[in-house]
């Protein structure tokens, strides 16, 4: 039960950080220049957006509850599970930012959902 | 070393440290985290917790290794296509796996090893799709 609110944080923090992260850098514009101090700038307007502020504290909680769930179960178990983040990937890039997702991507994260369910039955 | 061979290499070798830095991070926290032992969701223990994770040497050593991974990751995606770079970076689950196989001595399953090269095939058909499907604004 610990177990799977640890995955649930890890994989809904986590994309939910990415994806808010991804619509602050939308908002910032595309990155051209990678000079040092472009970066900087770059990073000076991100951190005014507040998606960014958003995302980067639900990628911190993702981050804790990570170590919470290596604390109590294998590596070769936890890392692969986290993969369903595609699927909620997948998800909230289609509700959250309105992009279109296609038909092969969805066979994909499929294929990753069926890949971690074999990881989960393949326990000792 | 001609034009064509500079971007090539580059891209593999920030792909490479990816493979191996991203996976190893896991596996650092992994054991960083198992030598703390297991963590319970009370308030009370949360600080004790949080000094404990905040002076381990080994999760210091997993936290640098996964930045190592995420700058590589974010230079690499600079120039690469990310429907190039995810695909190729799908390896590190099964890199993740045999670093627990033999550096934490975890017992891999027959059943695990398939479903992570399922999860990889996955992963590609994934990449294989057009990386932007909304218009810049």
């Amino acid at each position: 039960m610990r177990e799977l609110i640890f995955y649930l944080l890890i994989i809904g923090a986590g994309t939910g950080g990415e994806l808010c992260v991804s619509r602050a850098m939308k908002a910032v514009g595309e990155v051209k220049a990678f000079r040092p101090t472009a970066l900087l700038g770059v990073a000076a307007r991100a951190l005014r957006v507040s998606w960014m502020w958003v995302g980067l504290a639900l990628m911190g909680t993702a981050f804790f509850a990570l170590l919470a769930v290596l604390s109590l179960e294998n590596v070769s178990l936890v890392v692969p599970v986290t993969a369903l983040s595609y699927a909620a990937g997948a998800l909230g890039g289609k509700f959250f930012l309105g992009e279109q997702v296609s038909r092969r991507r969805w066979m994909g994260v499929l294929l990753v959902c069926v890949g971690v369910a074999f990881v989960i039955m393949g326990r000792r | 070393m001609n034009s064509t061979a500079g971007p090539h290499f580059k891209t593999y070798l920030l792909i490479l440290l990816m493979v191996i830095f991203g996976p190893l991070g896991n596996v650092l926290l992994g054991k960083g985290m198992k030598q703390i032992g297991p963590v319970n969701i009370r308030a009370a223990e949360a600080l004790d917790l949080l000094s404990r994770v905040l002076t381990s040497g080994t999760i210091w050593l997993g936290i640098a290794s996964l930045i190592t991974f995420f700058v590589a990751y974010m230079l690499v995606l600079s120039w690469a296509d990310y429907s190039y770079v995810q695909p190729a970076s799908s390896v590190a689950y099964g890199m993740v796996a045999l670093l627990a196989h033999f550096v934490l001595r975890e017992v891999v399953t027959p059943m695990r090893w398939m479903g992570i090269v399922i999860i990889c095939l996955g992963v590609v058909v994934v990449g294989q799709t057009p990386p932007r499907t909304t218009e810049p604004t």
